[in-house]
């Protein structure tokens, strides 16, 4: 009697397991984003995008769509173990993410293997996508970010010498500084015009040795891409020893973190990034900020716009290619033009980046003020 | 710049980065010298006083300087909890046990950290009056730079009072001689435990405020680095000599900047630095800088 309850149990739940696979499996897209660490707010912010652009859009191919969040923890190891977790364990046919290039690079080499898509919101160095036919991302690169800095010092600002404090321990920053430097040097036709590069590491919390050496060689301007909360406290630092030159810096800049540690301190400060809320580019643009405002009751920012941009390419594609199978995914992806998206037009190079304008913002009475927008050469 | 100016301006900053490892060292070896119990959850002590304090100024009418009091009476007290919950039960195993123990009561405030602030950073809100500039023939100082030493100081001479002179300090003493001729002699061991433990937490605090005064970064994980730092400057110092720690202190902060200043390339190894300073001065000194070596009696 025992074993017939048993295999009657069995069979029912054969059975509904079987018609809960016929009507209602998900599609589930994988999301790996810093929620914890030094990179938290970024990894946070890219997730509100990513969270409202699967309430606006929760199904595809008449399916529900899954989102799983990982936390990353700002880590390079955590990272590619978040990534093989959602693979392996959780089965998710796309992946989105992340925020920070060493992250999204630690992550490349699995995705390439086991041959899953996946696209980066932010990470902006140009080796996260580069030989990784699975590898996309919905943002520029560094190559064009680090030109828009230099020549924004020397065209704007009028800088004949640039100081460049980079953070070792991130791709990002290394790479970003790399071509800013390169450009300032062509800009000024003046090889020696970088006048010191410093270093410090991701954590570090004070940069008193670093900013008393470069106060030293009196630069006109200091390029200091890295996080924003090693940059708020880098500037407070530079201030409080008396070094009353602009600072310079990149997209991971825009966090409110950055404002309310560096305070008084960084205002003045100017970075680029990938998108305001003050100069829409497209009718998705208006449409994103509305619904943002909504749900969050605030303003959105570049990298909740890139969230959102990131997750609408991978359903456009879905619903485009007609199958939610893995390497289906990467082929449409493959072939994005034109897709418009919150932060502008998204066509995807041979190389799998997006080819976009850059705007450049600067901190003033605590906010961020929209400057102006580059567009790139081609 | 002149080169002089140059070589005080690190100095400075290589003061102001010691007198902090120094300030959080204090309490470490505090409770090492008397209860032979390297307590690695006081980093994450420190931690939690810094977000006490950040909350209390924030969320209550109470003033930046009497919350500066407030907090770290708070943290004295989740410190004595904590010896209550992870170490009194344990108190009479290996002191390996402990040890352990001590390890998992770090990993559990750094994530309970996490759960209850989250882990995007906030920004400590540092009082005007802490943090503005004067300068000095040339050399640029932040007040707080001055204040850090100056409380450093304070605390080592009346925790060293405290030790000495008044009778509770006596008690500990004897405490860190010998548990049971301490308690036949009339010693309320538990009072004097929790009294310790009370104090450490404390000081952790204090050292908390004054490096979120400093670096106005508040995160879940930000006890980990400077809690290993100021072990390090503990056992450089002679882990036990509250007087060694300060020395460690110094030792350590103004080695890490001069590191930095005048050797550019291995800023990379700057963590890495306090450690093989731990290693040369263990291989040479092995009881620290300030450290007896004391013979067990059998």
């Amino acid at each position: 009697m025992k074993r017939i309850g048993l295999a009657l149990l069995v069979l029912i739940l054969a059975c509904s397991s079987w018609v809960g696979l016929a009507f209602a499996q998900p599609i589930k897209i994988g999301v790996f984003e810093p929620m914890t660490g030094p990179s938290a707010a970024g990894g946070e912010m890219t997730v509100e995008g990513i969270e409202l652009a699967w309430e606006i859009k929760p199904e595809v191919l008449g399916r529900p769509v899954e989102i799983i969040v990982v936390d990353n923890k700002s880590d390079k190891v955590e990272a590619a173990n978040a990534v093989s977790r959602l693979i392996e364990r959780d089965q998710v046919v796309a992946i989105i993410g992340s925020y920070g290039s060493s992250l999204s690079m630690a992550a490349g080499d699995i995705v390439k293997q086991k041959q899953i898509p996946a696209v980066g919101c932010s990470p902006t160095n140009p080796l996260v996508t580069l030989n990784n036919d699975y590898y996309f991302r919905v943002c520029f690169i560094d190559p064009f970010q680090g030109t828009v800095m230099a020549s924004y010092a020397v065209n704007e600002l009028g800088a004949k010498t640039a100081a460049v404090i980079q953070d070792v321990t991130q791709d990002y920053s290394v790479g970003l500084a790399k071509y800013f430097i390169d450009a300032f040097r062509k800009l000024t036709g003046n090889p020696n015009s970088i006048v010191e590069i410093s270093s410090y590491n991701t954590g570090d919390q004070d940069f008193t040795a670093q900013l008393t050496n470069v106060k030293n060689k009196n630069p006109d301007v200091i390029f200091a891409p890295g996080n924003y909360g090693e940059s708020a406290l880098l500037i407070r630092q530079a201030r409080d020893l008396g070094i009353d030159v602009p600072f310079l810096g990149g997209d991971t800049w825009e966090a409110p973190e950055f404002l309310s540690i560096g305070g008084e301190a960084v205002e003045g400060a100017v970075f680029s990034t990938h998108f305001t809320a003050e100069a829409p580019v497209t009718a998705e643009s208006g449409y994103f900020l509305d619904a943002y405002r909504q749900k969050y009751g605030k303003e959105a920012n570049a990298f909740a716009a890139l969230g959102y941009d990131a997750y609408m390419v991978i359903l456009d594609v879905i619903e485009k290619v007609g199958s939610a199978d893995p390497q289906a995914i990467r082929d449409g992806l493959a072939e994005v033009k034109g897709f418009v998206g919150a932060t502008g037009v998204i066509s995807l190079d041979e190389n799998g980046d997006a080819v976009k304008s850059a705007v450049i913002n600067k901190v003033e009475n605590g906010r961020f003020v929209y400057l102006t927008t580059v567009e790139p050469e081609f | 710049m002149g080169n002089l100016s140059l070589f005080l301006q690190h100095l400075t900053n290589g003061i102001s980065l010691g007198s902090l490892y120094a300030l959080i060292a204090i309490g470490y070896t505090m409770v090492y010298g008397i209860l032979r119990l390297i307590n690695f959850a006081h980093g994450d002590i420190f931690m939690l006083g810094v977000y006490l304090t950040y909350f209390g100024i924030l969320y209550t009418a109470i003033p930046w300087w009497l919350m500066f009091i407030i907090g770290p009476a708070l943290t004295g007290v989740v410190g004595l909890l904590l010896e209550r919950v992870a170490y009194k039960p344990l108190r009479d195993s290996p002191r390996i046990t402990i040890l352990i123990s001590a390890i998992g009561a770090s990993f559990l405030l750094q994530n309970l950290g996490i759960v209850l602030f989250g882990g995007r950073p906030r920004a400590f809100p540092v009082p005007h009056i802490l943090n503005h500039v004067v300068k000095v023939r040339g050399v640029s100082i932040n007040v707080i730079t001055f204040i850090i030493p100056v409380v450093t100081i304070l605390l080592l001479i009346g925790l060293n009072y405290f030790i000495t002179k008044t009778k509770t300090g006596m008690a500990m003493r004897a405490l860190s001689r010998d548990y049971e001729t301490a308690s036949l002699m009339g010693i309320d061991i538990n009072r004097i435990i929790s009294v310790t433990f009370f104090m450490g937490s404390f000081l952790a605090a204090v050292g908390g405020i004054m490096w979120g005064a400093r670096y106005p970064q508040l995160m879940p994980l930000m006890g980990v680095m400077p809690g290993l730092k100021s072990f390090i400057a503990a056992v450089v110092g002679g882990i036990g000599n509250i007087a060694g720690a300060v020395a460690g202190g110094f030792l350590l902060g103004l080695g890490e900047i001069m590191l930095v200043a005048l050797l550019p390339r291995l800023t990379g190894y700057r963590d890495a630095f306090a450690f093989v300073v731990l290693i040369i001065i263990l291989l040479f000194k092995p009881a620290g800088l300030m450290g007896s070596t004391q013979t067990e009696k059998v």
